[in-house]
């Protein structure tokens, strides 16, 4: 008990000083955009058809079980404002993230594992290049610039899903779910879910590279790693959500 | 980009010297006491059985491991004098070969090739293309420049690895285990290749391997490792007709002898014994 208490404050311990390690190689990958390009086209463009798919289905099943709840209270027409701010504030950063972590976050984990495992990363090191700047610190922006991005796109597909039952299906006048949303939801909401989504992918990007970067080098390790990125990337996703909501809303 | 020694005026001269290198991982002493001395120009072998730390050897020649006692020396210079920076530089003078070839995956064979002038230089494209294809000629897979490291069998892979080591035109080139799994062919190649750089470009050449045949034929001189120490070093004849038996018995790859056959276990009959009277 106390020794795997003690395994998990190290392992947290070792992810902060990796973080810091990766910040320095930062500045040198900020000079060649091109690489950072690259990644965010592979962990960002490449997660788009899973992203748009979801987000669709979310924002239906938002649509019917928020007409199924308001139309108790005879609020139907408030369907708008309710969809796209549990799209806006929650469901569009964490299952963004989510579906980042499992879809962009085990590419990235086996990817570096793999190279850890055939020597590239010692090969670069030999040739005097620094994995950190050449390798990781591009993927580790591309992942953070793209999530943001991500979630937009979920939220935006999301809320044409709401309409698409609540307005087409259910018979919630259209008039109605636009105008009502226009005027209750502000500016401040749409950063928090920025703010969310931004958080998410500075966690998502880091676990994965940590984990691919110290990964075992053999086959089984990197297979190992793959897991352990989707596992403590979604963990850590739904407990920054809680903190990073009750700071918004000042509990 | 560095200039090139000529190998007749500068041989005679050590390059990279361990003197009572010792290292050890946890409590496990892996070195003891190892003295090696590669002089410029040579090509010198590190053989032993395998898990007696040879890989261990390059990393602590090439600064990714420091030792636990004693001084590596390399270019006149002591490595635990060296900051992170100078480790850098230092590579820069150096190629390695690793077992695999460590090809990056997601570039084909000319951008492998490439990839040391693209980070550290900044050449033309008509300048980088001629440097890139003369490298790859000299391994003879110009013709492979645009394949992609999958495609490549393990022979070519090394010697793409090859032409990636040479491409900056380094003054010491590192092989670890360059023969390990290539056919007859192959293995005449990669140290024909071995043989051919080390005089053509005046390079340094380091070979660690267990494929006595085929490094005894190139080597200038050879150390064999075992048991944390250099058990016996020298030209291939002097070893040849050394009488330690660990020699020997690397050198005609005896079964048993004093390196056993058997991992050290109970009393056979013992333990066949208390298995009969468990059932």
């Amino acid at each position: 008990m106390i020794s795997r208490l003690t395994a998990s404050l190290s392992r947290i311990g070792a992810v902060a000083l990796f973080l810091l390690q990766v910040l320095a190689a930062c500045g040198p990958a900020l000079l060649r955009p091109r690489l950072i390009v690259q990644q965010v086209y592979n962990t960002g463009a490449r997660s788009l058809v899973i992203i748009m798919l979801c987000g669709l289905f979310v924002g239906m099943v938002l649509g019917l079980q928020g007409y199924d709840l308001l139309a108790r209270f005879g609020s139907e027409s408030a369907l708008g404002v309710a969809a796209t701010l549990g799209l806006l504030k929650e469901l569009g950063p964490v299952v963004t993230a989510l579906l980042f972590a499992g879809r962009a976050g085990t590419s990235l984990t086996s990817e570096i594992g793999l190279m850890r495992a055939t020597d590239q990363l010692t090969a670069m090191q030999m040739m005097a290049v620094d994995p950190l700047q050449r390798v990781i610190a591009p993927r580790f922006l591309g992942g953070i610039i793209a999530m943001p991005l991500l979630a937009a796109v979920f939220n935006i597909i999301g809320i044409y899903g709401a309409q698409l039952v609540g307005v087409s299906l259910m018979g919630v006048d259209q008039g109605t779910f636009w105008s009502q949303m226009q005027g209750a939801v502000a500016l401040h909401d749409v950063n928090e879910g920025i703010v969310k989504s931004a958080a998410f992918g500075v966690i998502c990007s880091l676990l994965a590279v940590y984990e691919g970067y110290n990964a075992e080098p053999t086959a089984a390790g990197v297979g190992l790693a793959t897991t352990r990125t989707v596992v403590a990337s979604s963990v850590m996703t739904l407990v920054v959500d809680y903190m990073l909501t009750a700071a918004f809303l000042k509990v | 980009m560095t200039t090139q020694p000529t190998p007749s005026a500068a041989t005679g001269q050590a390059l990279v010297e361990l003197r009572d290198v010792h290292y050890r991982v946890g409590s496990r002493a892996l070195f003891s006491g190892v003295n090696v001395t590669v002089q410029r120009g040579s090509i010198t072998a590190v053989m032993g059985p395998s898990g007696t730390g040879k890989t261990t050897l390059l990393r602590l020649i090439t600064g990714q491991i420091a030792p636990s006692a004693g001084t590596v020396t390399v270019f006149g210079r002591d490595l635990a004098t060296l900051r992170r920076a100078d480790v850098f530089a230092m590579r820069k003078r150096m190629g390695m070969l690793f077992q695999n070839g460590a090809l990056l995956t997601d570039l084909d064979v000319f951008e492998n090739v490439a990839f040391p002038l693209r980070e550290h230089t900044r050449l033309p494209e008509t300048v980088l293309r001629t440097l890139v294809l003369m490298k790859l000629q000299a391994v003879g897979l110009r013709g492979a420049a645009t394949l992609m490291p999958q495609q490549l069998s393990g022979g070519m892979a090394r010697r793409v690895a090859l032409a990636r080591a040479i491409v900056m035109d380094p003054e010491i080139l590192i092989y670890d285990e360059p023969f390990v799994g290539l056919d007859p062919i192959s293995m005449g190649v990669v140290a024909r290749l071995i043989r051919s750089l080390n005089d053509a470009l005046g390079i340094t050449s380091i070979v660690v391997s267990h494929d006595v045949q085929e490094v005894g034929a190139i080597a200038d001189q050879s150390f064999i490792v075992a048991d944390g120490t250099v058990i016996a070093s020298g030209t291939s004849e002097q070893l040849q007709s050394s009488q330690q038996p660990a020699v020997q018995q690397f050198l005609q790859g005896a079964a048993d002898g004093p390196v056993p056959f058997h991992y050290p276990a109970a009393d056979y009959r013992t333990d066949l014994a208390a298995a009969g009277s468990a059932r």
